[in-house]
């Protein structure tokens, strides 16, 4: 079977969220790559060094610089005459173009795998993780989008990938960038941060979320993340929130400070290694999934253990 | 501006799913069942563009089983004008669900259609999309901020890492995350007036879309559970833990 995986990409570099995909096609088959934007040369370079690596074909246009779901689509429908599965990464980039390519190719997309049974049957998350689905495709070709947390990536050097330049089409002309509000994230990434420190509405104030949480984070070189109740209290900004309309993720190590761990926060964290959990009521849900619990007042003990740490 | 909104029956979003034992799905019996969380969402935007007069008049549309009348009357009761149920008792896949809507689109040619960006019983996040490939229209998906400017739309999304604005010409395709707005509780009295709001009945045949699922599902199983740990007593056993991992020095 021959793959072609969409390279996701700020423009400089791959993301890791790409790694996960490749492995996840590599179980396939053939793994081709597209990398679609503008000034892209870096990034087609970097992706043809990816373990397994085949044909990188490279879509290089001014009207590609923001990846406009309108745009590519079609250039990866057009590759699709010659593979057999698409591949995307379940994030906000693959699940904006990925349905598209389907729809195009008039095949039913499968969503968010997380493991590969055989050539056409997958499972999938389903009523928030609640639920997992086997399912077989009975649609010629695949389109697919893959949980990054789910698959062991492949090394992002060591690929010895060609690097091929393609057709890169036109804009739509119906749709156009304006701007991005990107949030400053000096502690790493969530979906790609081996310890995260979540933080809930126990916290009370968005001051205090920062003032306590940050100076933990900093210590133990972790990211950030929060409930959805933090976040619709102000707490947090969108793009912390963890769960399963957040992000899902699953480092080494998840410390949840003041969730009660309601059912679409553990969604999105349950994978986790290690799941540390401090909350003052001893019944709260998020005990059952910890394996370490502190029960106390997080204003006490979070000041106290980022000190002794 | 005519509007047209989708939205979906599902597991009410309080209710824990439960898996049957025999593998074949998710035991709806006896359940409650209400509109899906992000088509809520999508309803609200579609009436406060009405109320800012940027939209004319509000078609919700449901693919579902008849009980989805219900559904489509608790839109109207929040403010749509009128509903079309296209009726299916089995379940309809999203690429299905696409190519329904894109009949109802090309009779009702509306300015604008806005969706939930995903139905939290199956997760797929595919509708919206789907339907903007079929029509060649430009969608803003993941949407927190919704402006009409002109014949234009700004639509801000949600975007890993942040923010993101897109200029739509419409007519358009939006989805919608949780933060777009807190939809309105129906009152009383407009859930008296919804009863007497038309309401037509269809079928996928009426569309000449054939609703045959394309993938087979093999199994569905419970995921499996943690095991809750230990608890500690004081932050120093904590530390001690965390050390130990070689989380801290």
């Amino acid at each position: 079977m021959k793959t072609l995986v969409l390279v996701e990409h700020d423009g400089k570099s791959v993301k890791d969220a790409t790694l996960a995909t490749v492995a996840a096609a590599a179980q396939l088959g053939d793994v081709d790559l597209l990398v679609a934007g503008s000034g892209v040369g870096a990034v087609a370079d970097a992706a043809s060094k990816i373990a397994g690596a085949g044909k990188v074909h490279v879509a290089d246009a001014a009207h590609l610089e923001h990846q406009l779901a309108e745009d590519v689509a079609p250039i990866a429908v057009a590759l699709m005459a010659d593979h057999d599965a698409f591949l995307a990464s379940s994030t906000t980039t693959g699940k904006n173009i990925a349905p598209r390519v389907a729809a195009l190719l008039d095949v039913m997309q499968i969503s968010d795998i997380m493991s590969v049974e055989g050539d056409s049957t997958f499972t999938r998350p389903i009523y928030a993780g609640n639920a997992i689905a086997t399912v077989r495709s009975k649609d010629a070709k695949q389109v697919i989008t893959v949980r990054g947390t789910a698959f062991e990536k492949v090394a992002a050097t060591g690929g010895s990938g060609t690097v091929e330049a393609i057709d890169s089409g036109s804009a739509s002309g119906k749709s156009s960038f304006v701007g991005a509000e990107l949030s400053k994230s000096e502690p790493p990434e969530l979906t790609s941060a081996k310890v995260i420190v979540s933080g809930g509405r126990a916290f009370g104030s968005s001051d205090q979320f920062h003032a306590l949480l940050d100076p933990l984070a900093d210590k133990l070189g972790a990211g950030v993340g929060a409930s959805r109740a933090a976040v619709d209290a102000g707490y947090a900004p969108n793009d912390y929130q963890v769960g399963q309309t957040g992000k899902i993720v699953a480092p080494e190590v998840y410390i949840a400070i003041g969730i009660s761990g309601a059912i679409q926060h553990l969604a999105g964290m349950k994978d986790s290694k290690v799941i540390i959990a401090i909350n003052k009521d001893e019944d709260a849900p998020i005990f059952q999934v910890a394996d370490i619990g502190l029960v106390g007042d997080l204003f006490k003990i979070v000041p106290e253990l980022t000190e002794k740490l | 501006m005519k509007l047209l909104v989708a939205v979906k029956r599902v597991i009410d979003y309080n209710v824990k799913p439960r898996v049957r034992m025999d593998g074949s799905g998710v035991d709806l019996a006896n359940v409650k069942m209400s509109m899906n969380p992000f088509d809520e969402i999508a309803v609200e935007e579609a009436i406060r563009l009405k109320e800012k007069g940027a939209a004319t008049e509000i078609v919700a549309v449901s693919v579902g089983p008849a009980k989805a009348q219900e559904t489509l009357r608790t839109a109207l009761a929040m403010g749509a004008d009128r509903a079309i149920l296209i009726q299916c008792d089995d379940e309809v896949e999203p690429l299905a669900v696409a190519k329904i809507l894109k009949g109802v689109v090309d009779e009702e040619q509306p300015g604008l259609v806005i969706l939930g960006k995903q139905a939290i019983d199956d997760d797929s996040n595919q509708v919206g999309q789907m339907l903007g490939a079929l029509l060649g229209w430009p969608q803003g998906t993941f949407a927190s901020k919704v402006e009409v400017s002109g014949s234009d739309l700004n639509v801000t999304r949600e975007v890993d890492g942040g923010l993101e604005t897109l200029k739509l010409a419409t007519p358009a395709i939006i989805t919608t995350d949780l933060r777009l707005n807190e939809p309105r509780y129906a009152s009383l009295p407009n859930i008296m007036k919804a009863k007497s709001k038309p309401m037509v009945v269809k079928s996928p045949g009426d569309y000449g879309v054939d609703v045959a699922p394309r993938l087979e599902t093999l199994k569905v199983i419970e995921p499996a559970k943690r095991q809750a740990g230990i608890k500690v007593g004081s932050v120093d056993e904590l530390v001690a833990k965390l050390k130990a991992m070689g989380v801290a020095k």
